[in-house]
């Protein structure tokens, strides 16, 4: 597996990963161990102007539609157009080939969590 | 006030496996093992196993009783035989939608929906002269389904009861595994295969031992996912989500499990609702897009609010997503047109003829 060590987390179960001016956003495999198989993702389109916090889009599982929430802002560049015939890469793959959108000219966002705060936070709602 | 979930007797074989546990209807279940999807192709092209102990059983010892509480004639099922039948209320509302067994001592034994057994029991007691006349069974058995085209083959491995001779709706008394059982031929799924009665104290031994001789068959546990995914496939209705006490059988589609030429509590009604017509209907459509419909979303056409989904789910046999609404009969034909405001949306669907899904070869 690739280095995660630089990865950030938002509290609502997406990471975001830098690289230069791009930033990769997907879900965390605790959330996509708790929606279950994924089966449909509505997402924005490119170009689209994100806040950080803003609604991105929608993933559904068998169980139930869910918000996606930016981690960071920035212009979408690209939409990971293999989960439209593979939405369960999402499942298989949460910080891989289950990437969800790119975004491009991101602003640091200091609310979101290191690998270790973020594994705490999750271990804090499971019980 | 805290209100602890049931365990059914297999409880500890679903954490061993490894499952994602879930509230239901009063007990704690298995969601899932691995995923829905695994689960569902497995029921579809091998054999699942299911634990279905949270099911309820009321024994009705008094078949007059049972003839004025069930939608349909009891007295012309033959002990050995079961019928798919309705509880109504006074009102014609569908208080619970049942599975009748006819025993061969002559009681009516009523497998009922988890969350409704206290209910039903106490209704169908209140019915009677005699409180003694109604047993209400349910946390003494434990009740294992085995769907899938390979089922068949697997519990008779298991059985010296001749199965070819238990038609679709019946069941015999036997021994599965060395644990005496009633192998019912039934099932929530559209695929032949069994569920298998038996006292809580041997469920976990009958439960091994099918994972364990259907290893062969490609045997998979499955969980309330898949039965969900897999029953509405089948056009099968979910009592909650389809249909209530508020929805009559004209309504919901179940005219057929309606014996009207007897008396039932709630006959009356539903014979005025029948010569007014119905003012809705329960419908299958497909959705014509990837949008996935959901319980509560509402049906639109022409702009209007005309219905709202019941059930909604991606089919993965089928490979297009479906779901089941209420609209109104104007509404209902197959091939008509509707809309699914899926977040603001309209999406389109289509309605077409229930059930989405029949399994190849029917016996």
């Amino acid at each position: 597996m690739a280095d995660l060590s630089g990865m950030r987390f938002a509290q609502t179960h997406e990471w975001v990963m830098k690289d230069g001016e791009t930033a990769t956003v997907g879900i965390t495999e605790y959330a996509q161990s708790q929606l279950g198989d994924v089966i449909y993702l509505e997402l924005p389109a490119v170009g689209q102007q994100l806040d950080a916090g803003a609604r991105l889009g929608v993933i559904e599982s068998v169980k139930a539609a869910s918000d996606l929430y930016s981690p960071v802002g920035g212009e979408v560049t690209e939409v990971n157009a293999e989960l439209k015939d593979h939405p369960e890469y999402v499942n298989q793959d949460p910080f891989g080939k289950g990437w969800i959108i790119k975004l491009r000219a991101v602003k640091d966002n200091p609310k979101l969590l290191d690998r270790k705060a973020y594994d705490a936070f999750v271990q804090g709602q499971a019980h | 006030m805290v209100v602890t979930a049931a365990r059914t007797p297999l409880y500890e074989e679903h954490v061993r496996l490894g499952a994602q546990m879930t509230n239901f209807g009063g007990w704690v279940m298995p969601l899932q093992y691995s995923t829905i999807r695994e689960e569902h192709r497995a029921v579809r092209e091998a054999v699942g196993l299911f634990d279905l102990s949270h099911m309820g059983e009321l024994r009705i010892k008094d078949e007059g009783l049972a003839q004025r509480v069930v939608s349909r004639d009891v007295t012309r099922l033959r002990p050995g035989r079961i019928q798919y039948a309705l509880l109504c209320n006074q009102n014609g509302g569908i208080i619970d939608d049942v599975l009748v067994y006819a025993m061969a001592d002559g009681s009516h034994l009523l497998v009922v929906n988890a969350g409704n057994q206290d209910g039903d029991f106490d209704w169908i007691r209140g019915q009677g002269n005699e409180s003694s006349s109604v047993l209400n069974v349910g946390r003494e058995w434990a009740l294992i389904g085995v769907q899938g085209p390979r089922a068949v083959g697997l519990v008779q491995r298991l059985t010296t009861a001749e199965l070819g001779n238990v038609k679709y709706y019946a069941f015999v008394e036997g021994s599965v595994a060395d644990v005496p059982c009633v192998i019912s031929r039934t099932g929530y799924t559209g695929e032949d295969g069994f569920e298998l009665f038996c006292g809580n104290a041997d469920a976990v031994r009958l439960w091994r031992a099918l994972l364990g001789e259907g290893q062969s068959d490609g045997i998979r546990p499955a969980g309330l996912g898949a039965r969900d995914t897999l029953r509405l496939e089948a056009g099968m209705r979910l009592y909650g989500n389809d249909m209530d006490a508020d929805t009559n059988p004209l309504e919901a589609g179940l005219d057929w499990t309606l014996n009207l030429d007897k008396d039932f509590i709630g006959r009356d009604a539903i014979v005025r609702a029948r010569e007014q017509g119905p003012s809705r209907l329960l419908v299958g459509f497909k959705v014509l897009d990837r949008s996935i419909p959901r319980h509560g979303y509402s049906v639109v056409s022409d702009g209007e609010r005309v219905g709202t989904v019941t059930s909604g789910n991606v089919s993965f046999t089928l490979g297009y997503n479906i779901g089941m609404a209420y609209v109104p009969p104007a509404l209902a034909e197959p091939g008509t047109p509707l809309g699914v405001d899926v977040r603001g949306t309209a999406a389109l669907a289509e309605v077409v003829q229930l059930p989405f899904y029949k399994r190849p070869h029917p016996k």
